[in-house]
C-alpha cells in the first residue's frame, strides 16, 4: 500500500518534476492574484460611480464573468481564439481567465467593502477639502479593505486552488507537472505529494483566514 | 449688517418630490455665531449642508468669504477649506490616530509638509484640550474627545466659518460640556459660526442671533431673549414650549 501511494524511490525520481510544477504554481499565482486584485479594485471604483451609463454595463460584466464557469472560459480562450486568428500560451490564457473570473469576485468584495464605510466618512473628507478621488484613497479604501480582508483572503485561496485548471491547457503547473511524473513513473505517489503540498501551502491561509473570521466575528459583538 | 462672509439667499432643495427647503435668505456676519432651531425635519441639517455644497441645491446663490460657491468654475475642494464642519456623529477616521484626522487635510489638500502639518495639527489639538492624545485613535476617545478632535480637525485649516450640526446630541449629558467649552472659546477668538443645535442654554448666552425655522423656511429671527422670551409667531411660541418643558 505504501509502496503505491508512497514510494519513496519515486518520490525521489519524481521530485524535480514537481517541484517545479509547485515554482509554477506559486508564480502564476504570484501573477494571477495582483492581476485580479487590480482589475477587482477598478472595478469596485468603477461601479461608485453614480452614472448608469458606466454603472449597467459594468454589473452586466461582472454579473457574465462570476456566472461563467472559469475552466470553460479558460478552454473557449485557449481553443477558441485560435479560431479568431489569435494564439495565446496556455499561460497567456490562464492569466486573462483569471483576470475576467476572479477580477469580478474581488471587485464584488471590494465593492462590498466600499459600501460597508459610512457616507459620513466621505462627506467628513470632502466638507475639508478633500477631492473625491482622494477620499477614496485616504479614507474609504483603508477601511473598506480592513472590513473585508476574510473575504480578500478567502477569495485568493480559491485563487490558488484554482490554478491547478491550468493544467488543463498545459500549463505546468503542479498538478500538471505531477500527473506528468504519475505517467512517467507508472504509480500515483507524485499525485499523493502534490496533493500533501497544497494542503502544507494553504493550510496557513485558512488558519490566518479563521483567525480573521473570529476577530470579525468577536469585533461584531 | 456690514458686508456678510455667509450670503445665502432663496435657497431652494429638492429630494425628488420632495421640497425640503422653500427659498432660504440666510446672512450671516463675521464673527457672528447663529443658532438655528426647529422641529425634526424642517430642512436644517440641509440647509446648512448646502452652505459647503455636500448638498447641490435645486437653486438659489451662495456665496462664502466672496467665493460663489454655486459657479461652476470655483474649485470646490479649494473653497471648502474656507468652511469647517461638524457632524453629529464626528465621523472620524477610525484607521487614523487623532493627529491623523487633523493632519490629512493639511497635507493633501493644504500641501504642507508632514513636519509642518503636525505641528499645525498639535495646535489644534491643544486648542481643543487634547495636546495629550494626539496619537490616540478614535476608538480608544470617549464621544466628547472624539468631537473636540472632529472640531479640531476643521480648525486646523484655519476656516473662515464653521457649521456645526448638532455637534453634541450625540454625546452623553456629562460630556456635552466639554464640547461647548471648546465652542464657546472659539467663538471668543472670533470665529463665524453657524450652530444646529438643542443646547438652549449655550444658545442663550452666546448666540447673538437665534434662527427658526419650519417647514423648509425661516419662520422667525432674532437675539435668543426675543426668540426665547417673546416669539412673535405661533409656530415658534409652540416649539419653544415643547423644548422647554423636556
Ligand atoms: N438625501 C436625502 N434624500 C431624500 N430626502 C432627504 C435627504 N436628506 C434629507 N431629506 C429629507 O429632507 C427633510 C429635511 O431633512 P433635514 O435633515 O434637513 O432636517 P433637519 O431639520 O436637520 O431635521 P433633524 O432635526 O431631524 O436633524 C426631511 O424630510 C428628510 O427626510
Ligand atoms: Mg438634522
Amino acid at each position: 500500500m505504501i509502496q503505491t501511494f508512497f514510494n519513496i524511490e519515486i518520490i525521489a525520481a519524481a521530485w524535480p518534476i514537481v517541484l517545479s510544477g509547485l515554482l509554477n504554481t506559486i508564480l502564476l499565482s504570484l501573477i494571477v492574484v495582483p492581476l485580479g486584485l487590480f482589475g477587482g479594485l477598478i472595478l469596485a471604483l468603477l461601479a461608485s460611480v453614480k452614472n448608469p451609463l458606466v454603472r449597467w454595463p459594468l454589473m452586466a460584466w461582472v454579473d457574465f464573468f462570476r456566472a461563467f464557469p472559469p475552466l470553460v472560459l479558460l478552454i473557449l480562450l485557449f481553443a477558441g481564439l485560435p479560431f479568431a486568428g489569435l494564439e495565446l500560451g496556455g499561460f497567456a490564457c490562464v492569466a486573462i481567465a483569471f483576470f475576467l473570473n476572479t477580477g469580478a469576485y474581488y471587485g464584488e468584495i471590494f465593492r462590498a467593502g466600499i459600501d460597508s464605510v459610512p457616507a459620513g466618512q466621505v462627506e467628513a473628507g470632502r466638507s475639508t477639502g478633500l477631492s473625491r478621488l482622494q477620499a477614496m484613497g485616504y479614507i474609504v479604501l483603508p477601511q473598506a479593505v480592513r472590513n473585508v480582508l476574510p473575504d480578500l483572503l478567502s477569495n485568493t485561496l480559491e485563487v490558488v486552488k484554482l490554478t491547478s485548471l491550468g493544467s488543463v491547457v498545459a500549463v505546468p503547473e503542479l498538478l500538471y507537472q505531477a500527473r506528468q511524473a504519475q505517467s512517467l513513473t507508472y504509480n500515483p505517489t507524485p499525485i499523493v505529494v502534490a496533493a500533501i503540498i497544497y494542503f502544507l501551502m494553504l493550510w496557513p491561509l485558512v488558519r490566518l483566514l479563521s483567525r480573521l473570521e473570529n476577530r470579525a466575528l468577536a469585533g461584531r459583538r | 449688517m456690514t458686508k456678510p462672509i455667509v450670503d445665502a439667499r432663496a435657497i431652494h432643495k429638492h429630494f425628488g418630490a420632495l421640497h425640503v427647503l422653500k427659498g432660504v435668505d440666510l446672512r450671516v456676519a463675521e464673527r457672528e455665531l447663529v443658532f438655528v432651531i426647529g422641529p425634526s425635519g424642517s430642512g436644517k441639517s440641509t440647509l446648512l449642508r448646502c452652505l459647503n455644497r455636500l448638498e447641490e441645491p435645486s437653486s438659489g446663490s451662495i456665496v462664502v468669504d466672496g467665493i460663489d460657491m454655486l459657479d461652476p468654475r470655483t474649485d470646490i475642494n479649494h473653497a471648502r477649506q474656507r468652511i469647517g464642519m461638524v457632524f453629529q456623529s464626528f465621523n472620524l477616521y477610525p484607521h487614523m490616530t487623532a493627529l491623523g484626522n487633523v493632519t490629512l487635510a493639511l497635507r493633501k489638500v493644504a500641501g504642507k509638509s508632514r513636519a509642518e502639518a503636525d505641528r499645525l495639527g498639535h495646535a489644534a489639538l491643544e486648542r481643543v484640550g487634547l495636546a495629550d492624545r494626539a496619537e490616540h485613535t478614535p476608538g480608544q476617545l470617549s464621544g466628547g474627545q472624539q468631537q473636540r478632535v472632529a472640531i479640531a480637525r476643521s480648525i486646523a485649516l484655519e476656516p473662515r466659518v464653521m457649521l456645526f450640526d448638532e455637534p453634541t446630541s450625540a454625546l452623553d449629558p456629562e460630556l456635552v460640556g466639554s464640547v461647548l467649552e471648546v465652542m464657546r472659546s472659539l467663538r471668543e477668538s472670533g470665529m463665524t459660526m453657524i450652530v444646529v443645535s438643542h443646547e438652549m442654554g449655550f444658545a442663550r448666552n452666546a448666540a447673538d442671533r437665534v434662527v427658526f425655522m419650519d417647514d423648509g423656511l425661516i419662520v422667525e429671527q432674532g437675539p435668543p431673549a426675543a426668540i426665547f422670551e417673546t416669539p412673535t409667531h405661533e409656530r415658534t411660541r409652540a416649539f419653544i414650549g415643547q423644548i422647554q418643558r423636556h
